[in-house]
């Protein structure tokens, strides 16, 4: 899987009410959604988000909530895929359940600037900036790798029913 | 190799004789529980994927608690979603008005946790339950609807970081001001992805409310979860509540812990989280400049009778500075009785405060006490984030019940002592 879009670069610590405020969570209407995505630090950031961007953050990205409307938010405000240096814990399964790309890379946080183009390669384990020189990214474990290629957690766990009750058989 | 005691717990639901942290096991939780915000994309998922029959309902507890009473057509639309899924799948727990209280106050209350369980929740403050000696933590929407259709989740074994609490806790200290300390010296990304084991003479000392206010707030040092040894204290909470046993297991003495914190509480005094996160620990008596327009007691981290008692003490005879709102949430309609019963209304209404039937509302900027741009709010709750209660430019102080009790009498941040000489 390839990404290859224009980056928004956030800090350390971007928390779930950051990314969607709770006045927002009476819905789950993707359109406000992605509207509203970051409203309270960058307003108008959903509305005006680039189609296929990329998110670059920094440390103990999506801590907070639990709420799942945080990585959906970002998923319909059409951002292709989020870079932290790391991710807190509920957004990390989340993020993996929605089938929303996410990469642990603090080299990509640290060289990387607003406005710049990321290239990331997940097969290959490769990351590229603008024309720079390519920048490894360690994969992540083979089912969580598969649960994103499935298209989420619900897809994967059918999936691996019916092939059970295949088996079975 | 021994095991800790979030590792046995773990073993123990996955049916094998030892784990070790970094493992990823599929296991049957034992509970699962969602909310009025959580449960509706839980719900969509589950029929979308053609989800017909739930695996087992009884283990399905949907608690409205966030946006109730109903705040808004929208949030009324969600209520009414999962009622209406709770009469289609018979057996699944939905607590109506009357019945609903605050989810992580609710269910130890009802009996529903025992130690030994394995609990997962679409909430990320149901690490609460750490404090049964339960293991229980955050998870998403779509992990709860997995559940329902096949009753299992995927978890990976978390190292576990020991909290020990040793000293002699100052005046007017209490389990909210230990969290606080402890989140404060490690900060927001110090437990990241870890169990906390928290142990030593002052948590032992601590009630079983105590100990669920610490529980709680495991999540904001970015935990997984945060867990007690279940003592006699447990098995005296749980006489009357329920009738099955728990499993009362402890971490072998060969136990290896990623990490020993060692918080030493002698000479401190209570704590307030200064805005905009809950590590920003300073004591409460350096506030003493700090102008407040809002007091919240409640929520699932300090609603429980304990906190509200803490209250009244300060509260009685005295009345809330005149520019500031006062707002006290019991956690739960039993807790709301019980206060009524032991005469803290009378209290709080001379004092002019609000009493709010059972809700979040505005821990995260729900309804029942929304700020204005440019105001703060000293709060029992759990996390102080930037718009977190209302505007963007307000401000939230996190802080004990006997803090913001005493701070509600003069309207800035008080150290309870100075009031209570």
């Amino acid at each position: 899987m390839k990404y290859s879009g224009i980056v928004y670069k956030f800090a350390d610590n971007v928390n779930t009410d950051e990314i969607i405020p709770a006045r927002y969570l009476n819905t789950t209407d993707p359109a406000v959604l992605g509207r509203y995505c970051m409203e309270d630090i960058r307003p108008g950031f959903g509305a005006k988000a680039v189609k296929g961007s990329i998110i670059v953050a920094g440390d103990n990205f999506g801590c907070g909530s639990s709420r799942e409307h945080a990585p959906l938010s970002i998923k319909y405000a059409g951002i292709a895929c989020v870079v932290a240096v790391s991710f807190a814990r509920i957004f990390f399964r989340n993020a993996i359940n929605i089938g929303l790309p996410i990469v642990e890379s603090r080299e990509i946080y640290e060289h990387i600037n607003e406005g710049d183009t990321l290239t990331i390669d997940l097969d290959q384990g490769k990351a590229v900036i603008g024309a720079g020189s390519p920048i490894t990214i360690a994969p992540f474990p083979l089912f969580m790798q598969k649960i994103i290629e499935e298209g989420g957690w619900l897809p994967y766990l059918l999936k691996s029913r019916t092939a059970q009750a295949e088996r079975l058989k | 190799m021994g095991m800790t005691l979030t590792e046995k717990i773990l073993a123990k639901k996955a049916g094998v004789a030892h784990l070790t942290p970094h493992e990823f096991i599929e296991i049957e939780p034992d509970l699962a529980l969602a909310n009025d915000i959580t449960a509706p994309i839980t719900i969509d998922e589950f029929e979308k994927v053609g989800g017909k029959k739930v695996f087992r309902p009884e283990c399905v507890f949907l608690v409205p608690d966030h946006f109730t009473p109903n705040k808004d057509i929208l949030s009324a639309e969600h209520y009414r979603k999962l009622k209406e899924f709770a009469a289609v799948h018979q057996g699944v727990h939905f607590f109506e008005q009357g019945e609903v209280g605050v989810e992580h106050a609710l269910l130890p209350e009802i009996g529903a946790v025992r130690p030994g369980m394995v609990i997962i929740g679409a909430d990320s403050h149901t690490c609460t339950y750490g404090a049964l000696g339960a293991f229980s933590t955050g998870v998403g929407s779509t992990d709860i609807a997995g559940y329902l259709l096949t009753g299992k989740a995927w978890l990976k074994v978390p190292p576990t970081i020991k909290a020990v609490f040793t000293g002699v806790m100052g005046p007017w200290m209490s389990a909210k001001d230990l969290i606080l300390l402890f989140i404060g010296t490690i900060g927001v990304s110090g437990a990241q992805y870890k169990a906390i084991e928290f142990s030593g003479p002052v948590v032992d000392g601590l009630s079983v409310e105590g100990r669920m206010t610490m529980a709680n707030m495991a999540i904001e040092a970015g935990a997984k979860n945060g867990v007690f040894v279940a003592d006699d204290k447990v098995e005296a909470y749980l006489r009357g509540r329920t009738k099955e046993k728990g499993d009362y297991l402890t971490p072998d003495k060969d136990a290896v812990y990623e990490r020993v914190v060692v918080i030493d509480v002698t000479g401190r005094s209570p704590v307030v989280a200064w805005p905009h996160l809950p590590e920003n620990v300073r004591p409460a008596r350096e506030g003493g400049n700090v102008r407040i327009d809002q007091v919240v007691i409640g929520s699932c981290t300090n609603g429980r009778i304990e906190d509200l008692r803490t209250a009244a003490q300060i509260l009685k005879g005295r009345r809330v500075a005149p520019h500031l709102r006062c707002l006290i949430i019991p956690a739960t309609p039993a807790i709301y009785r019980q206060a009524l019963e032991e005469g803290l209304f009378q209290i709080f209404l001379d004092a002019h405060a609000v009493i709010s039937p059972p809700t979040c509302g505005p821990c995260l900027g729900g309804h029942m006490g929304i700020l204005a741009h440019g105001e703060r709010c000293v709060s029992t709750t759990n996390r102080n984030f930037v718009g977190r209660m209302g505007h963007r430019d307000s401000e939230i102080y996190l802080a004990s019940p006997a803090v913001a009790a005493a701070t509600a009498v003069t309207g800035r941040i008080t150290d309870p002592a100075e009031l209570m000489k």
